[in-house]
């Protein structure tokens, strides 16, 4: 078994450069199908009807008026009478007709008949849960009592920040044809080999039926993995229909109400320090939901994790709404935003520096280093000398400055991936994956990796990706897929070129292990002009080609991947005490990475996810209504994302140095998508001098927080 | 059973609002005032028709309900797949077109209200061998990432650069407001927009 590296950062010539994404203008000129833009002859478009209610029980349900209207050509009835929905947005039937409104027509002419539950669907209130809430169990660890005793300051906050949804642009749906055997499937999904699989489960077919293409995703962010159940009822309207392909996606009411959501967290936090900073004591109790099958936990204290006496008491709710999903970074962003609130509010109450506070307990996460080495940057990049001033000291004009922090971590270690790559007689390379690109530019990075290796130019490099019938790769979540996409890719490429070389190493007159190929040229190392070029070289294939496979285990990792990163983020901001308004400044990251293939498209994601973050601090809140049990939000006028002015400007550095090259290739999607909710909470407070306890920021919760009345105003 | 027809209430859109009148919404009036200013008298549908839409130049010949958007009508007949529908509500900007010079929701626009109008789509700013500088600009910029919201952020960048050939930073941030994207790729259509404005005073 080989040995696979990466070459010396100084000798590469493609990983590591800033290039545009190959896949760029086929999407600025619209001309990037995704699969919401197949619209081949004869296609059926299918609706969904969905539950008004939150909880009922469905008496009867009758389509045979819908049947009869014009287009209408299946209908699939999912909550058969007796049928128990526990959210509004629920499945209830799935119609497919000639067009669009035909269907539409047609789900309206269903008659249903719910006999109407008690629903519960608010989980700010604890005390109010009742038997929806199941109680984690207690864990202490250390003396806690002792370590508040210890503590020279203590503080006591309530923090909370809400549901939030994944508001994929492209909605969920597919277009699919069930055609004798066989099940061509064109879903938008994170999951190309897996998803083809899934689905086979849900309609109780071999695996070997179903073919899976996706050129394009538009969005997923965690939320789309499964074939879902929409999956599998447009398959049976195909079948219904005589193979007819059927189009669904959901729309954009149902793709807020039941395509996933991020469970929230509310936390009471006490937190004790000696004087100088260093953490004694914590003591949380916390509680979450994402829908009726309760929520995640936040892992508490973040990051902080070998600070000693804890008390932790973490509450599942269940509620009446649409379930979570992964959203990106499961968990951390939550639990950074609740631990760097509280240290914060400690730093406050010590009258400290927070940057003081935080490097102070470095000592307690297994990055000590790391974190002051960002702390340090990160305050030079937003200035934070001459920007920052004890919480409250923002001077007497109405808009108040202020500024604050957030830290992050994650693993991101490589997926399992296969590669096939394949070298032509007439040099072209083709490189088989069943992988996907989100957007995180995965075709580019892999095209990148192949020449580097193969010394080839990028357009020499045909990516062929999104498809079942390529070699598997996993599913993209976790900031898995960079690391197992060019591990895989490069080690079939060498493998190639490795073929390549026996054929040309008689002709040099030297052993292939002295033979190197680089700039279009199999060439002898440390005698570049004795060489072949690349196409001729390749023309020695004749009829034939040469084929290899890459192979990424994350269990046997080897040199290529690595794990773990830290990331400190800090944001500035104006905050109007008059209307409430905050305004971003701006926003720095300092970003720990692994070898980054492409820091143009690196940046992005961590450009990205800062804006991510402003609309989870500011502005993005999933509404329940408890009179209706509905998502009173659900649309994207209420459902507020940052636009292109809300922002600020953002500065994002990627750790790109040596040593972090040398670890191998980490992901990076989560790590950056962390830190950035703490960070501006933390600069609302530092600017008003009070804590604005719940995210989103909203006007009238700034207000509250200066001016009282917030039991009201939340309430 | 009065449950069943609350649903009913939910789910009709705004275009049925139009259609069926019944209660007046913000932006079922927004549109009747557009209706107003058509050729009173002239009673069309409920059945399909078929209308001549003029799309980035050439005359192209549809049926329609008259409940049809544009952005249907482009998308699901008329091939022209390069606008999206994502709020479907004129919120979000993904379905941008320009309709007669003017940046316009084609979610928001009926089929039959674009009839003997100018339609530019996306696929305009690539045709007949020229490409348009925006394109490559949003690519040169990494202003994209899933790409969903670029065609739409593409057209009211090319319509913003249409009426501010020289844009300042600040007049880009307020110009590209009527555009959400998810990714968040803002920081790179700041860039794009401006290296767009360059190249065609080049």
């Amino acid at each position: 078994m080989a040995t696979y590296t990466w070459p010396d950062m100084k000798n590469r010539k493609v990983i590591g450069q800033r290039l545009s994404r190959l896949d760029g203008i086929e999407k600025s000129s619209g001309k990037a199908k995704y699969s919401s833009d197949l619209m081949p002859d004869g296609l059926l478009h299918a609706v969904l009807l969905s539950s008004p209610h939150a909880h009922a029980i469905v008496r009867s349900i009758d389509t045979g008026a819908a049947e009869k209207m014009p287009g209408v050509k299946s209908i699939r009835v999912v909550a058969k009478a007796g049928t128990e929905v526990q959210w509004a947005g629920a499945e209830i039937a799935y119609v497919a007709a000639t067009s669009e409104p035909a269907a539409r027509d047609a789900a309206r002419a269903i008659q249903v008949n719910y006999e109407v539950m008690p629903h519960f669907v608010k989980e700010d209130q604890i005390a109010r849960a009742g038997n929806r809430a199941k109680a984690a169990g207690e864990q202490v660890t250390g003396d806690v009592d002792q370590g508040f005793k210890d503590a020279a300051a203590i503080t006591e906050g309530e923090y909370a920040i809400p549901v939030i949804t994944h508001c994929c642009l492209e909605p969920h749906g597919q277009m699919i044809e069930w055609k004798g055997e066989q099940i061509n499937f064109y879903p938008s999904t994170q999951n190309v080999s897996g998803i083809g699989g899934d689905l086979a489960r849900s309609l109780n077919v071999p695996a070997s039926q179903i073919k899976v293409h996706m050129d394009h995703i538009g969005g997923g962010f965690g939320s789309k993995f499964p074939s879902d159940n929409w999956g599998k009822e447009c398959a049976n309207m195909s079948k219904d229909a005589g193979g007819a392909p059927v189009r669904m996606y959901l729309d954009r009411a149902q793709e807020l109400t039941i395509a996933g959501v991020r469970p929230s967290h509310f936390a009471k936090i006490k937190v004790g320090a000696k004087a100088d900073g260093t953490l004694t004591a914590w003591e949380s109790t916390s509680w979450s939901t994402g829908g009726f099958t309760g929520g995640g936990m936040a892992p508490l204290p973040y990051v902080f994790t070998n600070m000693p006496n804890k008390r932790l008491n973490h509450t599942a709710v269940s509620i009446n709404g649409g379930g979570a999903r992964a959203w990106r970074a499961p968990n951390h962003p939550q639990a950074s935003f609740l631990t760097c609130a509280a240290l914060e509010d400690l730093a406050a109450k010590l009258n400290l520096d927070p940057i003081e506070v935080f490097s102070k307990n470095v000592q307690f996460t297994p990055r000590a280093e790391t974190y002051i080495r960002q702390l340090k940057r990160a305050a030079v990049m937003i200035d934070w000398q001459k920007n920052w001033h004890p919480r409250g000291k923002g001077g007497n004009g109405s808009l108040k400055r202020g500024l604050g922090i957030g830290i992050a971590t994650w693993g991101g270690l490589g997926h399992a991936s296969r590669c096939l790559a394949k070298i032509n007689a007439d040099g072209t390379v083709e490189i088989m994956m069943g992988t996907q690109d989100l957007g995180t530019g995965t075709r580019t990075c892999i095209a990148q990796v192949v020449s580097e290796t193969l010394g080839v130019p990028m357009n020499m490099v045909v990516v062929r990706i999104g498809d079942n019938s390529y070699p598997a790769s996993g599913a993209s979540g976790g900031s898995t897929t960079i690391g197992g996409i060019s591990a895989s890719s490069r080690k079939a490429a060498v493998e190639a070129l490795d073929q390549l070389l026996d054929l040309v190493a008689p002709q040099l007159g030297v052993p292939k292990d002295q033979l190197q190929a680089v700039d279009s040229r199999i060439s002898v190392k440390g005698n570049p002009d004795k060489a072949i070029s690349w196409k001729a070289a390749c023309q020695k294939l004749g009829p034939k080609s040469i084929e290899a496979t890459g192979e990424n285990n994350p269990k046997q990792p080897g040199g290529l991947i690595n794990q773990g990163v830290g990331g400190i983020q800090m944001a500035d901001v104006t905050v109007d005490i008059e209307t409430g308004v905050v305004r971003m400044n701006k926003m720095v990251a300092v970003q720990d990475c692994g070898l980054i293939v492409n820091p143009k498209l690196a940046e992005s994601q961590v450009n990205g996810a800062c804006i991510m973050s402003i609309c989870a601090a500011l502005m993005e809140e999933r509404i329940m209504d408890s009179v209706t049990g509905r998502v009173l939000n659900a649309d994207m006028e209420f459902y507020k994302l940052a636009g292109v002015k809300d922002i600020g400007e953002i500065q994002v550095e990627m750790e790109i140095d040596e040593v972090n090259d040398k670890r191998g290739v980490i992901g990076l999607g989560e790590p950056c998508a962390v830190g950035g909710v703490a960070a501006i909470a933390n600069a609302v407070a530092n600017a008003i001098g009070v804590r604005v306890p719940s995210v989103p920021v909203t006007p009238d919760r700034v207000l509250s927080a200066l001016y009282g009345n917030r039991m009201e105003r939340m309430a | 059973m009065s449950d069943h027809q609350d649903l009913k209430k939910q789910s009709v859109s705004r275009r049925g609002f139009v259609q069926g009148a019944g209660a007046v919404t913000g932006a079922a009036a927004l549109l009747e005032q557009e209706a107003q200013a058509q050729p009173a008298g002239k009673v069309m549908g409920p059945a399909a028709m078929t209308i001549t839409l003029n799309v980035n130049g050439k005359p192209l010949k549809v049926s329609v309900e008259p409940r049809e958007t544009l952005l249907d009508t482009l998308r699901h007949k008329l091939e022209h797949t390069g606008a999206k529908r994502v709020c479907d509500r004129g919120t979000c900007g993904a379905c941008t077109v320009i309709v007669n010079n003017k940046v316009s929701y084609a979610c928001s626009m009926l089929a039959l209200d674009a009839v003997g109008k100018k339609i530019q789509t996306i696929e305009s700013l690539t045709a007949n061998g020229k490409t348009h500088p925006i394109v490559p600009a949003f690519n040169n910029n990494d202003a994209q990432q899933c790409g969903y919201c670029t065609p739409g952020f593409v057209m009211a960048a090319k319509g913003f650069l249409d009426r501010n050939p020289n844009p300042t930073y600040e007049q880009v941030k307020d110009g590209l407001g009527g555009n959400l994207c998810r990714c968040g790729t803002y920081v790179g259509v700041r860039q794009a927009v401006l290296e767009a404005a360059k190249k065609l005073k080049a």
